[in-house]
């Protein structure tokens, strides 16, 4: 089966099939709930340089208006997603760590809370740079995770081009639906973003990848491409982490993005569907990224599900309207349980790339279990999609030979996708180790 | 309203069910048919060899964990397999006492000293078979009839020999192994009694047919690499049919070669383990045929009518080196580099 699949295009080499848990929330369509009263807008919640806040205490915004700008070319603005007053500019917990600089709204109660800001725009009279320029503002980052800046992805430097622009619709982390929705509720919306894209980088031909566990989503998709356009839809195998831009560039091109290097060096731009999705909403009418869709789930979750919401919404005013448990201990995680990030308060809000909120209660068994000796069985070999030896990177860890790891064993080609970690017998947190022997190699250089 | 205790941790936030106990204890699983078809064929002397060398190897084990002040690692299961397969290795009327001593020395040099599990470059049981061949050369080529008429009411007479005596010969007892026979007195090798296993023999190595089975088992339960028994088997086979097609004469055929002796056993049990074999995906295939090839040329060309056991721990021996020519070629990187 592998091998037939690998043969035909259809996967990768290595990875893992981990049970999906996506019937939790596939079915639910994409659903709004209510604006929270308070909403915190941490001004570093994408890749690259903050924003600057434009705003004061006490001043009024209405939704879609900027309250921060982007400080320089590798930078977002950030809009207002209420109309409402704002309460402060001051540090506030948020995923990345106790303290960083946030704009918090008051939500203007009983307010329609209609989009009052936009500067719609022609994008077929725009050329790249004004393009590149246009969809900076809509303040657009990935929303698979990454928040890496939509426009910096789209800005091939010189002397690089781009044949390819690859559509990444896997969504293979366990649990999340959000993509999966999107593209079965918006394909006109993804298409139109599709096209958006190709015309930024100028690529002759597009390739959406979607797991063959979304067979409605690549219909719906199939169904908005005309009969002459160079848009295909092609179904690649559920397996773990074909949601990986290398991983899908090899999937569907056979091309391997050098080490170290980024996919326009193989005439790849990779973006995800609900990205894509965004750009086409945002950028014609001139509009900013003030609500993303989050699938809600996890066995703690009362009634799991796709929920349309604004960026800075507070992590607690989503459960306390869904219904969690709150008996056990439990894991509140951002993204996927396979790479997401476990956050240490509910006042955390929903951040540009937050895909997923899993509320996971840690069953005894899985609380006691520690790790034992490697027995050398060689599952992490064949489980990680690089093709690294992370047994024999865990030894290097446990003897902390940071350097040995990285020179010799090649620690920064590891993308951090935990299939290591995950089928080890023997409880080894390896992916863990490697992300620490990672963070003291920055520093030692530093 | 009392928040909920939240846990912080580094993803993954999921694990895949199975355990080194799960892998351990499928192993054992796997060896209990093994170990009643030879008591099956050798009666009452197998089962005190097994459970003399199984409990010489949980008793050493437990000992060292003392001293080294660990706790218990009995709950891992690996040292029932080592004391297990070290029964299977030896001949059925082996006498208890140089049993508990070999099974003592196996864990305690083949394991032990090196750190415990996961940390012994050879097959503890294996270290322990070498050993008795050395300390125990007549006991140790004693082989006795399979299926004898009395096996379920006494014991062979050499199995209680007073400890540090050695077992006068009983010839009504005695029989030749068909490796032995065919080596020391030109006897022909019947492959198809070799596969269904009712010949003299190691209380384990008798019926090939019956360890496939069980190694089938263990591969479908996750707990086996079905690589290293493959590659191993097929290096044999073609090692074999290249002499055999050579000197049809003189060497047995490949048929033969493959369902006798302890090739079967070790391939599928002992070579397979996991510790002692390269971590390295390719590494495993090279790791294998090494084993086959070494095997046949140790048995055709050696002192000795089997070279399995020398094949493995050689094999052993190699897997370092082995693993550091396959280290697998990282995704976006070209062969030759970085590595």
């Amino acid at each position: 089966m592998e091998l037939l699949s690998l043969l035909r295009g259809r996967t990768f080499r290595r990875g893992v099939e981990a049970p999906e848990y996506k019937e939790l929330t596939a079915g639910q369509p994409i659903r709004r709930l209510p604006f929270a009263p308070r909403l915190v807008l941490p001004l570093d919640q994408h890749f690259g340089d903050p924003a600057r806040a434009l705003v004061r205490k006490g001043q009024e915004v209405v939704r879609g208006e900027p309250v921060a700008e982007a400080q320089g070319p590798r930078s977002v603005p950030i809009h207002a997603p209420v109309t409402g007053v704002v309460e402060d500019v001051e540090l506030m917990p948020t995923a990345r760590g106790p303290k960083s600089r946030a704009v918090i709204l008051r939500t203007a109660p009983g307010d329609s809370q209609a989009v009052r800001w936009s500067r719609p725009c022609d994008p077929e009279r725009l050329g790249t740079a004004e393009l590149i320029e246009a969809v900076q503002r809509t303040g657009l980052v990935g929303q698979g995770g990454a928040a890496f800046p939509t426009h910096l992805k789209l800005s091939i430097p010189d002397g690089h081009a781009v044949d390819t622009l690859v559509v990444n619709g896997c969504e293979c982390e366990p649990y999340l639906t959000t993509d999966h929705r999107i593209m079965l509720e918006q394909p006109a919306l993804v298409l139109a973003g599709v096209r958006l894209a190709m015309q930024t980088v100028g690529a002759e031909r597009t390739l959406i990848g979607v797991e063959d566990n979304k067979p409605d989503a690549i219909a719906a998709l199939r169904g908005q491409i005309g009969a002459d356009e160079p848009i295909t839809v092609r179904a690649v195998k559920s397996k773990y982490p074909q949601g990986s831009e290398k991983m899908l560039i090899k999937t569907l091109l056979g091309r391997e993005v050098p080490s170290g290097g980024l996919p326009f060096h193989v005439g790849v731009v990779v973006n995800n569907a609900g990205t894509l999705a965004q750009l086409g909403h945002l950028l014609p009418r001139g509009e900013g990224l003030i609500e993303r869709v989050v699938t809600v789930s996890g066995p703690g979750v009362d009634r799991p599900g796709n929920y349309r919401v604004p960026i800075g919404t507070p992590l607690r005013a989503i459960l306390e309207a869904v219904g969690y448990r709150e008996d056990d201990p439990s894991r509140i995680i951002l993204g996927g349980p396979m790479m997401g990030n476990t956050v240490a308060s509910l006042d955390v809000p929903i951040t540009k790339g937050v895909s997923g909120l899993l509320v996971m209660p840690q069953a005894a068994e899985e609380v006691v279990a520690s790790s034992q000796p490697c027995i050398r069985c060689g599952r992490c070999l064949e489980a990680c999609p690089v093709g690294l030896n992370p047994a024999e990177l865990g030894r290097l860890a446990a003897n902390r030979q940071y350097q040995a790891m990285e020179e010799r064993f090649n620690l920064n080609d590891c993308f951090e996708c935990g299939c290591c970690s995950y089928v080890c017998p023997s409880n080894i947190p390896l992916v863990q180790y490697f992300r620490i022997a990672k963070a003291l190699n920055r520093e030692r250089k530093s | 309203m009392t928040p909920p205790r939240i846990e912080i941790k580094s993803s993954p936030h999921i694990k895949r069910a199975g355990s080194v106990e799960q892998i351990m204890r499928t192993v054992v699983v796997a060896l209990l048919p093994v170990c009643a078809f030879s008591v099956y064929h050798f009666g009452l002397s197998a089962l005190a060899l097994m459970a003399t060398t199984t409990l010489a190897c949980v008793l050493t084990e437990q000992l060292f964990n003392r001293l080294s002040g660990r706790g218990s690692t009995l709950g891992d299961y690996s040292t029932v397999i080592t004391g297990l397969l070290l029964a299977l290795t030896l001949p059925p009327g082996f006498p208890l006492w140089m049993a508990a001593v070999t099974g003592f020395v196996g864990v305690a040099l083949g394991k032990a000293l090196f750190g415990g599990l996961g940390f012994n470059p050879f097959n503890p049981a294996l270290i322990g078979r070498a050993f008795a061949a050395a300390a125990f050369p007549q006991a140790i080529s004693t082989w006795t009839e399979a299926g004898h008429p009395a096996r379920f009411t006494e014991l062979l007479p050499s199995t209680l020999t007073a400890p540090f005596t050695t077992p006068a010969p009983v010839d009504a007892y005695t029989a030749a192994t068909p490796l032995g026979q065919w080596k020391f007195q030109g006897a022909e090798l019947q492959a198809w009694e070799l596969f269904t296993g009712m010949t003299p023999g190691s209380a384990g190595e008798t019926s090939a047919l019956l360890i496939l089975l069980c190694g089938l088992f263990m591969v479908a339960r996750g707990a086996m690499n079905w690589r290293i028994p493959a590659a191993i088997l097929a290096s044999a086979f073609l090692t074999a049919a290249a002499f055999y097609a050579a000197d049809p004469g003189h060497f047995p055929t490949p048929w033969a070669v493959l369902f006798s002796g302890g090739l079967m056993l070790g391939a599928v049990f002992m070579a397979s383990d996991m510790v002692g074999s390269p971590v390295t995906p390719a590494g495993v295939w090279l790791y294998g045929l090494l084993i086959g090839f070494l095997a046949i040329i140790i048995r055709f060309f050696g002192g000795q009518p089997e070279g399995v056991m020398y094949a493995i721990l050689l094999g052993n021996a190699a897997s370092p080196l082995i693993e550091q020519i396959t280290q697998p070629r990282p995704y976006g990187k070209r062969k030759g580099r970085g590595a």
